[in-house]
């Protein structure tokens, strides 16, 4: 049924119809209304469910361990300190191989004290054995949840849904949700092989020597390199059913493209809105989404950057003494192939900043007129800034 | 010496504690006041090595080793799980150190004690970070050496009083035991795992390892700990109704302290004052328990 609903509540729907049974959250803005409307849905029953008012975004994690651990299918959300907050246990939750599924608000890290939307937050976890899955628009954030639950019990990895503050979370679209049982048919009981069980006692996460702990981390890479087989076939499962796909990556006009942008998050619809102004005017500019960013769909991104005479990046991020992150991620993923395109890296709209049209416009002509990337970033949209010296 | 208790062991040997370790005791007592019917959240602490390396372990029932400060918060998700699954016979208990719960995981601890989660937190308690090699904690008394209290820089500030924070919490049960009263232990243990809500035990472990004693003193100085006033036997319920569970004849402090290795720099002096401090802790006790001294 089409409702009107915020990107946010968007996400609580998908909660529910994933019949999670415990849910643990600590406030931080922008991601309240996602646990808001969940601790609603458990005090008036609309969801059979305990939701756990922690005392920290840590806490909150370790309960979800323990709750995993114990065999039921759980939930959280977070932003920005509060997923810093939780990173040690991060670690922890893909080493355990415990399915947990998270919606994470991008908002930016402080100082200075900013609730707007950036990357960084969740770029900066990309080393802890998450899958990570980029959202546009509250469409692909329901559907993304429901689908992350599918992708992360099959691979026994924690997965985490990523969307833009407010310019998502906050932003109200028309959204499908479907019916229970059509749920139902797309995501089974949850069924874990190995849980927290007097009848039969395992000694769950214990200390591990020299001689295991590596097979244990390959057995990780081995599972992470599985997801992304497995995101197609889920992806399949979920068109038969719902008759809607986004694929790891989205290629949209790149087929004869000679510059194409990549996106995350909710700048690819103002990369459609670019194509919709410049291809009329002849332009051959195409765009390439990225959703899956863990597992990284390198071989997805080489096919469709291989023949692109020039490579945008627009970054939401930065990592500090390198570059843009996603920059990295497409350098890395086509330096092997031969003859491969250069890479434009472009940094716009931290701490919230927009990025416009008339922003990546700009940028486009400004690559058009470039031979080679006049530096590894550009930043984008800077006020002059007076530095102390 | 009769046992309520099962005669079955739940721990079993192969573990890798030191010889004399106060807390592979105090493990074993808990196990048998318990039962099989029981999940153990275990952070950090000497108890995960103790336990023994993947894919040994040397206790019988279902353990998840978790993050060092998470002993309270990892206890709330296993309990809220089998709440959900129907499960409200098996008992969930953190078995944590002191590190680990005055220090790093007193927020967690605190949180989920606030929220009255039905769990067991017990504490075994030998004073400082033995697993990491004998570093201060807050747990640490007034007098002691540690590898990071060492020379004239031994440690100068008093004990944190864990029970009192805990009482203050208004937790429905609240304990102290010791591994050489074992029927007191063993009834206390009982006792909480038959209360619903949060239980905290306070059980005092010591560490021949990090107190600079012999093994086979490791009962010997735990029981002089009670009979000092040192570690008061006691229980309080609700945050409200304190009983003294044992009141000992007036023996001195300095008895425990010249037994053992970590207090050897202490003077007289420092001694009287350290008598002086435990005085003043009995007389608050006994004043909270409606008692005369």
């Amino acid at each position: 049924m089409k409702k009107v609903l915020e990107g946010s509540h968007a996400v609580a729907e998908a909660v529910r119809l994933a019949k999670v049974q415990v849910i643990s959250a600590y406030p931080i803005t922008p991601q309240t209304h996602i646990v808001e409307i969940l601790s609603d849905y458990v005090t008036t029953g609309k969801m059979d469910a305990k939701y756990l008012r922690v005392e920290s975004e840590h806490s909150c994690m370790a309960a979800l361990i323990g709750a995993q651990s114990s065999g039921v299918r759980t939930f959280t959300a977070t932003s920005s300190q509060g997923l810093a907050l939780m990173h040690e246990l991060l670690h922890w939750a893909s080493g355990a191989r415990l399915p947990i599924v998270m919606a994470e608000v991008n908002r930016a890290l402080a100082p200075g004290w900013n609730i707007w939307n950036d990357q960084t937050d969740s770029l900066a976890q990309r080393d802890t054995g998450w899958m990570q899955l980029y959202c546009e628009d509250g469409q692909e954030v329901l559907d993304t949840t429901i689908q992350a639950y599918r992708l992360a019990e099959i691979v026994n990895l924690p997965a985490m849904v990523v969307l833009d503050a407010f310019y998502l979370s906050h932003t109200y679209e028309p959204v499908d949700v479907p019916d229970q049982d059509e749920v139902d048919r797309f995501l089974p009981t949850y069924e874990p092989a190995f849980i927290l069980d007097t009848k039969h006692p395992y000694s769950l996460s214990p200390l591990v020597t020299p001689n295991a702990y590596m097979e244990m981390r390959y057995d990780i890479a081995m599972a992470m390199d599985d997801a992304l087989e497995q995101f197609d076939r889920v992806e399949d499962e979920f068109a038969k059913i719902f008759d809607r796909r986004y694929g790891a990556v989205e290629a949209i006009d790149c087929e004869g493209a000679d510059i194409v942008f990549v996106t995350s998050g909710t700048v690819t619809s103002t990369g459609r809105l670019l194509l919709e102004e410049l291809r009329p005017r002849g332009e051959k500019v195409g765009v390439l989404k990225i959703k899956l960013f863990r597992p990284f769909p390198v071989e997805a991104v080489r096919r469709a950057l291989g023949k692109a005479k020039k490579v945008v990046v627009i970054d939401r991020n930065f990592s500090f003494g390198a570059s843009g992150i996603f920059a990295q991620e497409v350098r890395a993923a086509i330096c092997n192939v031969p003859g491969h395109p250069p890479v434009f890296g472009y940094i716009a709209g931290l701490g919230g900043r927009d990025i416009t049209v008339k922003l990546l416009e700009e940028i486009y002509f400004d690559v058009k007129g470039s031979s080679a990337p006049r530096k590894e970033s550009i930043w984008v949209g800077l006020q002059e800034v007076n530095r102390a010296t | 010496m009769q046992l309520d208790a099962l005669d079955k062991e739940l721990m079993c040997s192969g573990h890798v504690g030191c010889p004399g370790c106060g807390a592979t005791i105090a493990m074993r007592f808990v196990l048998k006041a318990l039962g099989e019917k029981t999940v153990m959240v275990l952070p950090a602490c000497c108890w995960s090595v103790i336990a023994g390396p993947f894919p040994q372990s040397s206790l019988k029932i279902p353990v998840i080793h978790t993050a060092f400060e998470t002993g309270g918060a990892t206890a709330s998700g296993v309990r809220a799980a089998l709440d959900m699954k129907g499960d409200t016979e098996t008992t969930v208990i953190t078995w944590a150190g002191d590190g680990g719960t005055f220090d790093i995981g007193f927020q967690a601890l605190s949180g989920a004690v606030e929220r009255n989660e039905d769990f067991i937190y017990a504490c075994y308690d030998n004073e400082a970070y033995m697993n990491t090699g004998i570093q201060r904690s807050s747990s640490t008394p007034y007098g002691a050496w540690t590898t990071t209290t060492t020379g004239a820089d031994w440690k100068k500030l008093r004990k944190k009083n864990i029970v009192e924070a805990l009482v203050a919490h208004r937790i429905p049960y609240a304990a102290t035991a010791n591994i050489a009263f074992p029927e007191d232990l063993i009834r206390k243990v009982k006792k909480a795992k038959a209360i619903r809500g949060s239980k905290f035990l306070h059980i005092y472990a010591s560490c021949p390892t990090g107190w600079r004693i012999p093994s086979e003193m490791s009962i010997k100085i735990a029981r002089m700990a009670v009979q000092t006033n040192i570690f008061p036997l006691y229980e309080v319920e609700n945050g409200v109704n304190y009983t003294i569970n044992y009141k000992p004849k007036e023996y001195l402090v300095r008895e425990y302290f010249k037994l053992q290795g970590r207090f050897r720099h202490l003077k007289d002096t420092d001694l009287d004052q350290i008598q002086e401090m435990v005085n003043e802790d009995w007389g608050l006790l006994l004043r909270k328990a409606g008692e005369h001294a």
